[in-house]
């Protein structure tokens, strides 16, 4: 027998205003099973709980329906409210009458209807839930972090020093990413380096952090507390246990042409080297693409030369398989491709630059050893244009229609840095608006204006072209509404960042979801900044939206406090509401193995009794409680019904369609 | 066809001798000439082997019960029906070492009640030439033309390809047939939706639920089909309105779409005449339209398309208003 | 039953929304305020690929006049690939349907993301307007539920 007891909540005035909330109570304490039916102000409330709890003591309640607020919001409150008072969990159905009723009806008539309707179909469904109990499963205490740029540094630290294993898989042959490249920082402009290779060192040196640099994740399998990822090492061609990183390889390599991606391809490197003076691991690497040996089979200096034996031509990609208990993904940014903006003419001229070129051509450990020069002539720049907004804010399809913002800061950065070093320089600032909020950041960019002389124009670029080895930008002043165009020696292009490409195949592995703009998405815009829909899986940098370094190293710390929090768990408990085969009407036909994403489904032969003492083996589908998300595609594929899903079993959305359709 | 059932009888024979095989499925004499039924056979009874015009019948289902049984079977399996043996093994209701496959040339096989509307009665043997039966009967000899007494599924046969054999036996050449089998269903896409709905509903509405369709398709072998476990929520034994005629057909179409060959023996024995294939054909255009070519069964294991997807594929308006064009 | 009988008889949507997107969508149009029709009832499941197609025939037997199935946008599922599922085999189904005589605007799917509660909102206006003028649906109706 049902003893199912129904709450109607007031939501203050969000639902009764428009619900007739007393009528609601009213006439759902008529339906078949409901023995308790009431209303009350603000049932998540300490009182409205406590009713609830009440209620489910003193009359015996075998099941209870809150018609409130979206189950999104409060469907885990209940069910703790209903577990304190003895009650299974999954004895709780929502009837969404807030969101789905009360606030987008004007009519009370109408409103309450629709509520009763609502709250009659939870009932429906209520009648066929069962009580379900949720698995434990162990928590492996080792966290993965996938990038190992300043978000991946930060969070693998922060996991290292709270006493977990930590493992950083970074793509690039060292780690440190884009922060490594930059040369100084906003808005205290001190040196990127000076306050990012320590950190680096102290990640190679702790010794809770394990690196494996130049690899990719290959697999992931398993789930939040109990992954299983493959690793794959790419082929370095170098011993990284017996390179002590001293270089001589680099200095004795006969292929010396290849683009220095460190550089930002503004100079070159040998086919061996180590992409910057404090990489971590201060390892080399080898360019099969551009070794003699390994393309021709002659030459083999670099092995003639290394004192330690460290050059292994022969070495292949290795694979790794791993367990972790969490995962944080910090694969950062790139600029983007400035193919669909020719007309800045970026691909034409050599001195019209990224920002990010900028930052090479103005470190001291850059290819003009910090010296500004115009990378056509190594000539000093007298006049230089900075256009904003390359590629940001565009809805014309050829760029990104977000902001990306980090740019204006480190525009004003640039424009500041250039002014202070070589006085004798103008420097033009093309902007659509200037967006600088943030602890002195705004005072930074006035500085900029103010105090450095910075000629901010507002207004946009319409074309870039070489007149007599002049750079012409032309544009409009929105100000004093002219068109202007100025002959400038350098232009520099504040190009828009995009995540990084390698991010979509991961967000395929990991199972977690993606925006349009290949942001990797987290589970709740404001309340869950740094977690995935996807458990276990937390998100820091670049990968989740734009972001400066500030931010980053927040997200991070963030993201390693999640990560803390689950690996400092013994037992997880899982979703209960998973698939399950009725081996009984199970054919083993395998059509819901193919359409698991899990791979939570597998077969066995059991036999089974058929009658007159005999028995038979029949092949059986079984499903893995732990792996499976419960997404219910198995169901469908399943001819004959045997595949069904705890929660939203097949007889209980019936029961729901029937019950709405009830007139 | 009397020289294929003498090759397929010597096979038979010899295979059962040699102990190679157990048992033997196949076709076995009623009462009359055209009265034939699947039947199995052993090395000590072989009599009433048959094997003429009127063998229409799949044998694919009934190997998902043979297979369970010890020692090995030879089955004779026309080119269509090899696809439905495929299907089954790909979906592991068969065993494939349990069974001995001889693929059986086929020009077609005879509808019984066409053969009676060409006004031939009392058949008691037949023989064919170019594109006539030539029937003996009681009341003396009669010629029909062939064309106009083929089984349904067999006047737009899909295939003369044996899709599994081990050996094949084959006398005379097997021809393609003559209509596309998609002209039907074309014919009803091009209708409007009310006619469409006219067509079905006096179709279905003749369905007097007795599940021979699905009882028949080697599709179907389910140990517990829906429509019989109250627990699916559309478990129902008759059509009690309209709308229970669609659902049932509805359901049963989808549960086989993707698995379904194609080879006609829900239409074939259907006693109340309902074009049944068309419905299982719609399905079979609409994959091959939308998601690319697939034949069920023309491999083992191939991915069945309702198994698949690609991130490419149309959106579900699209195939619908594929159906307009 | 007196009672509703006297009442003029409004159409009746069933829209089965995913857990993650559409549901969130509408609970996004909730929050915006963005009305639409209350005939549209929503019914939660946990990946548009859990909808089974009886769960559709079953609406129309008892009595909607239109079932329209939301998930998130192709590439967003949160189990990766059940919308690319669902669009397999809703084309199928949906295109049947039509086959059978039922009319094509009955039946809907549309990827609804759980940043779009306007979408979500005008999606069932429209939806809910294209039922009305088709009126009600008698061809897939299970009389015995209309006493």
């Amino acid at each position: 027998m049902h003893r199912i007891g129904v709450f109607v909540c007031h939501c203050g005035s969000n639902i009764a205003a428009t619900v007739d909330v007393e009528r609601v109570s009213e006439a759902l304490s008529h339906e078949a099973g409901v023995v308790h039916s009431v209303n009350y102000q603000y049932m998540c409330s300490e009182n409205g709980q406590q009713l609830i709890k009440n209620a489910i003591k003193e009359h015996s309640l075998t099941g209870i329906v809150v018609c409130s607020c979206s189950p999104r919001m409060h469907e885990a409150t209940f069910r703790k409210t209903a577990e304190a008072a003895g009650l299974n969990p999954y004895m709780v159905e929502i009837a969404n009458i807030r969101e789905q009723c009360s606030w987008i009806h004007k009519d009370i008539e109408e409103a309450t209807e629709k509520a009763i309707v609502l709250a009659r179909t939870a009932v429906a469904k209520l009648t066929l839930n069962k009580p379900l109990i949720a698995g434990e499963t162990g928590v492996t205490k080792r966290a993965l972090v996938i990038g190992g740029g300043i978000a991946g540094i930060q969070a693998a630290l922060d996991i290292a020093d709270a006493g977990y294993e930590v493992d950083i898989v970074e793509k690039n042959p060292t780690i440190g990413g884009r922060m490594a490249q930059l040369d100084k920082t906003f808005p205290t402009l001190d040196c990127s380096a000076c306050i990012l290779t320590p950190k680096m060192v102290d990640c190679a040196q702790h010794e809770k952090i394990n690196i494996y640099s130049y690899s990719e994740v290959d697999k992931v399998k398993g789930f939040v507390g109990n992954f299983k990822v493959t690793i794959k090492k790419k082929a370095r061609y170098v011993d990284e246990t017996k390179c002590t990183g001293c270089g001589v390889c680099m200095a004795n390599c006969p292929s010396k042409k290849g683009l220095n991606a460190f550089n930002m391809d503004l100079n070159t490197r040998p086919a061996i080297y180590i992409p910057f003076a404090q990489a971590i691991p201060n390892v080399a690497v080898i360019d099969p693409e551009q070794c003699i040996k390994l393309k021709t089979g002659k030459c083999g200096l670099c092995s003639m030369k290394c004192g330690v034996g460290a050059i292994d031509y022969k070495q292949q990609d290795t694979f790794v398989e791993r367990e972790y208990g969490a995962i944080v993904v910090a694969t950062g940014f790139k600029p983007i491709s400035l193919e669909n903006f020719n007309e800045y003419g970026y691909a034409d001229n050599k001195d019209v630059i990224t920002s990010l070129e900028l930052e090479r051509l103005m470190n001291a450990a850059g290819p003009s050893k910090g010296t500004l020069v115009r990378p056509s002539d190594g000539e000093h720049p007298h006049v230089i244009t900075f256009i904003q907004c390359v590629g940001s804010r565009d809805v014309s399809g050829c760029g990104k229609p977000y902001c990306s913002k980090i740019c204006c800061m480190y525009t004003a950065k640039h424009a500041m840095l250039i002014r202070e070093k070589y006085p004798d320089t103008q420097v033009n600032v093309f902007y659509i608006d200037v967006r600088t909020p943030g602890k002195n950041y705004d005072e930074f960019y006035r500085r900029a204006v103010e105090q450095y002389g910075v000629n901010y124009i507002k207004g946009m670029v319409g074309k870039v072209y070489n007149e007599n080895g002049k750079l012409m930008v032309q544009g409009s002043n929105l100000i004093d509404n002219e068109q202007v165009t100025i002959p400038s020696d350098l232009v520099v292009l504040a190009t828009a960042i995009e995540p990084d490409p390698s991010v979509k195949d991961l967000a395929t592995k990991l199972t977690i979801s993606i925006d349009t703009n290949n942001f990797l998405t987290e589970a709740h815009a404001k309340l869950k900044p740094v977690e995935c829909a996807t458990a276990g899986v937390y998100l820091a940098g670049v990968c989740q939206g734009p972001k400066d370094v500030p931010e980053t190293v927040a997200q991070a710390s963030a993201a390693a406090s999640k990560v803390i929090g689950l690996l400092a768990k013994d037992k997880l408990k899982g979703n209960p509401c998973v698939a399950h085969a009725n081996e009984m009407t199970c054919t083993g036909c395998s059509q819901c193995a193919e359409v698991c994403p899990y791979g939570a489904i597998t077969y066995e032969n059991k036999e089974f009794r058929i009658g007159g003492g005999k028995t038979e083996k029949r092949r059986v589908a079984s499903v893995n409680p732990a792996v499976c998300q419960g997404c219910g595609a198995c169901t469908v594929t399943c001819p004959s019904g045997a595949m069904d899903i705890h929660g939203f079993s097949s007889a209980q959305i019936l029961k729901e369609v029937e019950a709405i359709c009830k007139r | 066809m009397q020289g294929l059932e003498k090759l397929m009888l010597e096979r038979a024979t010899a295979l059962l001798q040699s102990g190679e095989v157990d048992r033997v499925i196949g076709w076995k004499r009623g009462e009359s000439y055209y009265d034939n039924s699947p039947a199995t056979f052993t090395k000590d009874n072989l009599e009433g082997f048959v094997y003429n015009g009127f063998c229409g019948a799949n044998l694919s289902k009934y190997l998902v019960a043979e297979s369970k049984k010890e020692g090995k079977m030879l089955v004779f399996l026309k080119p269509c029906d090899t696809y439905s043996f495929n299907q089954l093994l790909s979906e592991h209701r068969i065993e494939r070492e349990k069974f001995h496959v001889i693929g059986i040339g086929c020009n077609g096989h005879l509808d019984i009640n066409k053969v009676y509307a060409e006004g031939v009665e009392g058949i008691l043997s037949m023989t064919e030439d170019e594109d006539n039966l030539i029937v003996e009967t009681v009341y003396g000899e009669k010629r029909v033309e062939k064309e106009k007494v083929l089984l349904v599924k067999c006047e737009t046969c899909k295939s003369k390809e044996f899709a599994v054999a081990d050996e094949t036996l084959v006398v005379g050449e097997m021809k393609p047939a003559k209509s596309n089998r998609f002209d039907v269903v074309k014919e009803l896409e091009a209708m409007t939706e009310e006619q469409r709905y006219a067509f079905w509903k006096a179709q279905l509405s003749k369905c007097i639920r007795c599940n021979a369709c699905r009882n028949v398709c080697p599709a179907c072998t389910c140990i517990n089909c829906v429509f019989d476990n109250n627990a699916s929520g559309i478990a129902g034994k008759a059509n009690s309105d309209e709308f229970e005629e669609k659902l049932y057909h509805i359901v049963r179409a989808y549960h086989v779409a993707g698995r379904c060959t194609d080879c006609g023996e829900c239409s074939r024995v259907c006693p109340q005449n309902i074009p049944l294939h068309l419905i299982n054909r719609k399905f079979i255009k609409d994959i091959n339209e939308n998601y690319g070519e697939y034949q069920a069964g023309a491999e083992v294991n191939a991915r069945n398309p309702l198994v698949n997807y690609t991130k490419t594929d149309v959106e579900a308006s699209e195939v619908v208003d594929g159906g307009d064009k | 039953m007196q009672e509703i009988e006297k009442k003029e008889k409004k159409p009746l949507i069933v829209a089965f929304c995913c857990n993650w997107c559409s549901y969130a969508g509408a609970d996004l149009a909730g929050s915006s305020r963005l009305s639409y029709p209350a005939e549209v009832k929503i019914i939660k499941v946990p990946c548009s690929c859990r909808v089974n197609p009886i769960f559709i025939l079953k609406a129309f037997q008892r009595g909607a006049d239109g079932v329209i199935l939301c998930g998130c946008h192709p590439g967003d599922c949160h189990y990766s690939e059940g919308n690319y599922r669902t669009r397999r085999r809703m084309g199928l189904l949906f295109s049947m349907l039509n086959y059978l005589g039922i009319e094509k605007e009955r039946t809907r799917i549309e990827w609804v993301s759980a940043a779009e509660g306007a979408k979500f909102s005008a999606v069932m206006n429209d939806f809910a307007k294209t039922i009305n003028e088709l009126g009600e649906n008698r061809r897939l109706e299970d009389l015995r539920c209309k006493d």
